[in-house]
């Protein structure tokens, strides 16, 4: 091998070294900073632990949004369709909260399955609604389609 | 009659690109001058019938005629003219107008600078571009054409144009942003001609660089002009929040800051041949691929306003062709590149892979972190988002380390530098700025070691390039010496700088940040870091398309006014949409920034109060990497620019 | 070994496109609804208009026909409640299913906003919603002669969308139905 050949591997391998330390690196920090999704019927399943951060979606219940008079603490609860829970918040909610639409709340559940919110989502169109939230009433329908026919039978 | 001429238009721009993508090419092939010359004259018969039907959609917007659809969901006639012609580029099918226009704009300049080009390299760079105009025109005629009627029943009234897009940031970000993406176009033409060609030489890199450097800066600008908005506009004060469509405009803007820096390697030392027209390719398809993410709606973002797949699979295909076709190319092509000229270990060229192995890690692991939920959706189907703190801890330390790369850099040499030498100019540096540090550490009430590392970086890098400066004209004298350093120099450091001031108004403005958010009665006052937000209370105020509740807060410290800010709830009834104009008091130091949240009744509000220290310096500094960019661009020794701008400062005299 | 490292980006762009396809695919909205080629679900509820009424799936058959859901509380229904009273006055059959609302709002709302339906069912619990599969408002079923949901759109209808997804298969359901 010439010089000139080795010290080419040799700054290859470095380089091959540094792309994969910044490839593992980034993996691990995508494993710790993922924020996976549940809906309201998992939470109320018990599926999700206690006290690791989660989003969770769904439209939020007509008439449920109450306020303290004292402070910016307010909680509403979200529901898709099948289970509601109920979300804790501090803060001003996004222009886009409306009772009745989806959201997407960010934060850790407490040991009552009560949502403690640090983050409200409500998406800057009308005419959206959150993905996740569409899918949390699509899974809960769809459960209510395969349980339907027995109280059917039941009647 | 109009909006259908405008229709017409393009597909006659469609025929002239469909002919400009073939002949030149074949003239290139067969060395037949009046073939090849027929690419410059398309250029500007594009330019004309794509400027014709964007002036179309312009006098349909600005004359409300709502049987137009896009003018219908778009605007409405309370509109201000301004916001009415800035719908052009509101929604999906006019900014993709917007976009072929400033394609056929850059295909004009390109054909403007052709004295400079050989005739088949000037004929192959216009077919390419052609070829990626044809795509578009296809796109914008076949699946979202502007000026599709509404036959039925045309609207007396049009729906609006969505409130969150009117802001002055939109009159200006979108053209700007859009130049920028579709300017990388030019060096990816560049590339793909010297391919086609086989020759790839110094003279090659010495074409694109001031076309790459202009896109470059052009996409930076629309990217701070973006980040502005989004801090005045959305209302929570945060001026980035690595959000998909963000994210796709970041990332060509990083790897081009890698490519305009192999891009000198390559013209100076003739190294890094194949690796830079990867750059100039990998540039180019991310800005497509942003495109892509943007108008396909795969990433619901803060931004979704086109979720259609028909489109979706549309851009897909012609991705995969340009992308692909161009990476399938580069395969084959690339082997017969070599870059014989070896480099020592402590050299210019290696502080520049160095720079281009840190940009491109930080654009692949944004690639990564926006993406993965994608992957995993399409994998497995598990529903979840990478959050704001992946991409930080990411992002931070690349740029960390690249900051020392950049003040290693600019004191190296090419070819080789003798550590000594590099020890003597190094060690007084690395001795103030660690004192440097020291005293802000001391200062500090309690340690911020991210606030004490940036001083240190920050301040390496510039004591770097003042020491470059000093070194550089240590022969002829300071004053004779500076004269002589030459522009492209001066830019280089202007936009270093400005990398700095960035980098330093960034970590300041996240660590210093302070936020309370209070219900607040008239008359009542909140206190945040010794200053006093009073609440004066709302009232009503009619806009020309929305009615709001307009604020009144007065900051004092110490008795003394030193802001009045005029936070806003605005209802848009044409919508029903309600929208929250943040309150802003802009300083060189900090800004103060109230919003108001919800009324609460009894005249009391949710309010948001936040003091941003140094957080203009984030855009200041942004811009100041933009300036660099078009200095560099423009520098004598690139005289095609020179003569393009002496082209349009005739075109815009006459205008005037 | 050279060349198979060139290769590289064009196979990591391969990879990337296959997701970015797959993921074309994955928006909730276009996933076609389970319940296509199967009647209306049974259902016994009353009228919006006139709660003595008690409504059932039969009395959605005869002619093909829209079935609209919607909500006073839901803004995009508002918007696309002035192209349905346009498509009812061209002579479309349309039904309504007010999800999830209440009586007196949506009696006002029809009184103001004109009534583009034939009839409207109320849906307040949201049950037969459910058994639609509805995960929002403002959804519309086609259905046929006979009853059966022939197709779905998620979101508010504009002339657009009627021209160009749903009027095609109104007309191939009327023709079936001369037949």
């Amino acid at each position: 091998m010439t010089p000139i050949r080795k010290r080419r591997l040799g700054k290859i391998f470095l380089l091959v070294c540094g792309v994969s330390t910044a490839l593992g690196l980034a993996l691990t920090a995508l494993q710790e900073n993922i924020n996976l999704f549940f809906t309201p019927s998992q939470i109320i399943a018990g599926e999700v632990p206690e006290g690791i951060f989660i989003r969770a979606g769904g439209l939020v219940e007509k008439g449920s949004l109450v306020r303290t008079t004292d402070s910016l603490e307010l909680q509403f609860s979200i529901t898709d369709g099948d289970r509601n829970i109920l979300v804790k918040y501090k803060g001003i909610l996004p222009d886009l909260f409306r009772e009745g639409q989806g959201v997407v709340a960010l934060g850790k559940l407490n040991q009552d399955k009560v949502l403690q919110a640090d983050q409200i989502l409500a998406k800057h169109d009308e005419n959206y609604m959150p993905p996740e939230a569409a899918h949390a009433l699509k899974e809960a329908s769809a459960a209510n389609q395969l349980t339907k026919p027995l109280e059917d039978n039941g009647k | 009659m109009i909006p259908e001429l405008g229709l017409l238009s393009l597909i006659l721009a469609l025929c002239i690109a469909v002919m400009q993508a073939i002949i030149p090419l074949l003239g290139a092939a067969y060395k037949d001058p009046q073939w090849m010359g027929l690419a410059k004259s398309a250029s500007w018969g594009q330019l004309t019938f794509i400027t014709f039907s964007f002036a179309c959609l312009g006098y349909s917007l600005l004359t409300d005629d709502f049987s137009v659809a896009y003018v219908a969901h778009n605007s409405n006639s309370l509109l201000p003219w301004y916001y009415k012609f800035s719908a052009i580029w509101a929604a999906h099918e006019g900014s993709l107008l917007l976009w072929v226009w400033i394609l056929s704009f850059w295909m004009t300049a390109v054909s403007l600078s052709g004295k400079q080009l050989p005739e088949s390299m000037l004929a192959r760079v216009l077919a390419v571009m052609s070829m990626i105009s044809i795509g578009f025109l296809l796109l914008l005629i076949i699946t979202s054409n502007p000026f599709s009627r509404l036959l039925l029943n045309t609207p007396v009234e049009g729906q609006d144009l969505n409130p969150l897009l009117q802001h002055i940031g939109l009159i200006f970000h979108p053209p700007i942003l859009y130049t920028g993406y579709v300017g990388f176009s030019v060096v990816f033409a560049f590339a793909i001609a010297a391919l086609l060609d086989g020759r790839l030489d110094g003279a090659w890199a010495r074409w694109s660089r001031p076309w790459t450097l202009t896109a470059w800066a052009f996409l930076g600008m629309g990217i701070t002009l973006g980040s502005w908005w989004a801090y005045a506009e959305l209302g929570w004060g945060s001026w980035w929040f690595w959000d998909p469509v963000e994210n796709a405009s970041f990332m060509p803007w990083l790897v081009g800051a890698a490519l305009i820096h192999s891009l000198v390697a390559t013209e100076k030392r003739g190294t890094f041949k194949s690796w830079t027209v990867l750059m100039a390719i990998a540039t180019f398809s991310l800005s497509l691929l942003g495109t892509f993410l943007v108008r396909s709606g795969v990433l619901t973002s803060v931004h979704a306003f086109a979720a259609d797949p028909a489109r979706g699979v549309f851009v897909l295909t012609f991705l995969l062709l340009v992308i692909g076709g161009s990476l399938t190319l580069f395969a084959v092509r690339a082997p017969t590149l070599k870059s014989h000229i070896g480099f020592g270990l402590l050299s210019r060229e290696t502080l520049l892979l160095v720079n281009n192995v840190l940009l491109t890690v930080a654009a692949g692991t944004i690639l990564l972190g926006t993406l993965y939920p994608l992957i995993l959706d399409a994998l497995i189907g598990t529903k979840l988002s990478v959050g704001p703190p992946y991409f930080n801890f990411m992002f931070v330390p690349t740029m960390a380390l690249l900051m020392i790369a950049v003040a290693i850099g600019v004191l190296t040499k090419w070819k080789d530098t003798s550590f000594n030498k590099l020890k003597h100019l190094l060690t007084p540096i690395l001795f103030i700025s660690f004192f440097l540090a020291a005293v802000v550490a001391m200062l500090q009430q309690r340690l911020n070691l991210a606030a004490v590392s940036c001083v240190l970086l920050a301040s390496i890098v510039i004591l770097a390039g003042v020491r470059d400066i000093f070194d550089k004209t240590r022969h002829r004298g300071l004053l004779k010496g500076i004269a002589g350093l030459g522009r492209s120099y001066w830019s280089m450091q202007l936009a270093h700088l400005g990398f700095v001031v960035c980098a330093v108004g960034a970590v300041l403005a996240t660590i210093g940040s302070s936020e309370r958010e209070a219900r607040m009665v008239p008359g009542s006052a909140i206190e945040l870091e010794g200053y006093y937000f009073q609440f004066e209370g709302t009232r009503q105020s009619q806009g020309p398309n929305y009615i709001s509740d307009l604020g009144l807060v007065k900051v004092l410290r110490d008795g003394q006014e030193v802001a009045v800010l005029h936070p806003e709830k605005r209802i848009y009834p044409t919508r029903q949409s309600v929208m929250t104009e943040a309150g802003i008091q802009a300083g060189f130091i900090r800004d103060y920034f109230v919003a108001l949240g919800e009324p609460l009744g009894g005249g009391a509000w949710a309010v948001r109060v936040q003091i941003k220290p140094f957080v203009r310096w984030i855009w200041f500094g942004a811009l100041m990497m933009a300036l660099g960019g078009l200095m560099a661009a423009s520098d004598g020794r690139y005289r095609m620019l020179s003569r393009l701008r002496s082209f349009g400062s005739r075109a815009f005299g006459t205008q005037s | 070994m050279k060349r198979l490292l060139l290769l590289l980006p064009l196979g990591l762009f391969l990879v990337l496109a296959a997701v970015l396809y797959r993921g074309l695919f994955l928006d909730p909205s276009r996933l076609p609804s389970p319940l296509i080629g199967k009647p209306v679900p049974s259902f016994l509820l009353s009228s919006t208009n006139d709660s003595s009424l008690s409504l059932t799936q039969d009395d959605l058959k005869g002619s093909p026909a829209l079935i609209n859901v919607w909500g006073t509380w839901c803004p995009s229904c508002r918007e696309e409640h002035a192209v349905l009273n346009a498509l009812a006055k061209q002579g479309v059959i349309i039904y309504g299913i007010n999800y999830k609302d209440d009586r007196a709002d949506a009696q006002r709302w029809l009184k103001n906003l004109q009534n583009p339906y034939r009839l409207t069912i109320h849906d307040a619990d949201g049950s037969l919603g459910l058994n639609l599969g509805v995960y929002g408002a403002p959804e519309t079923f086609l259905i046929d002669s006979k009853g059966i949901i022939r197709d779905k759109y998620v979101g508010a209808i504009d002339m657009r969308v009627w021209h160009e997804k749903l009027e095609p298969i109104y007309h191939k359901l009327v023709a079936e139905n001369k037949q």
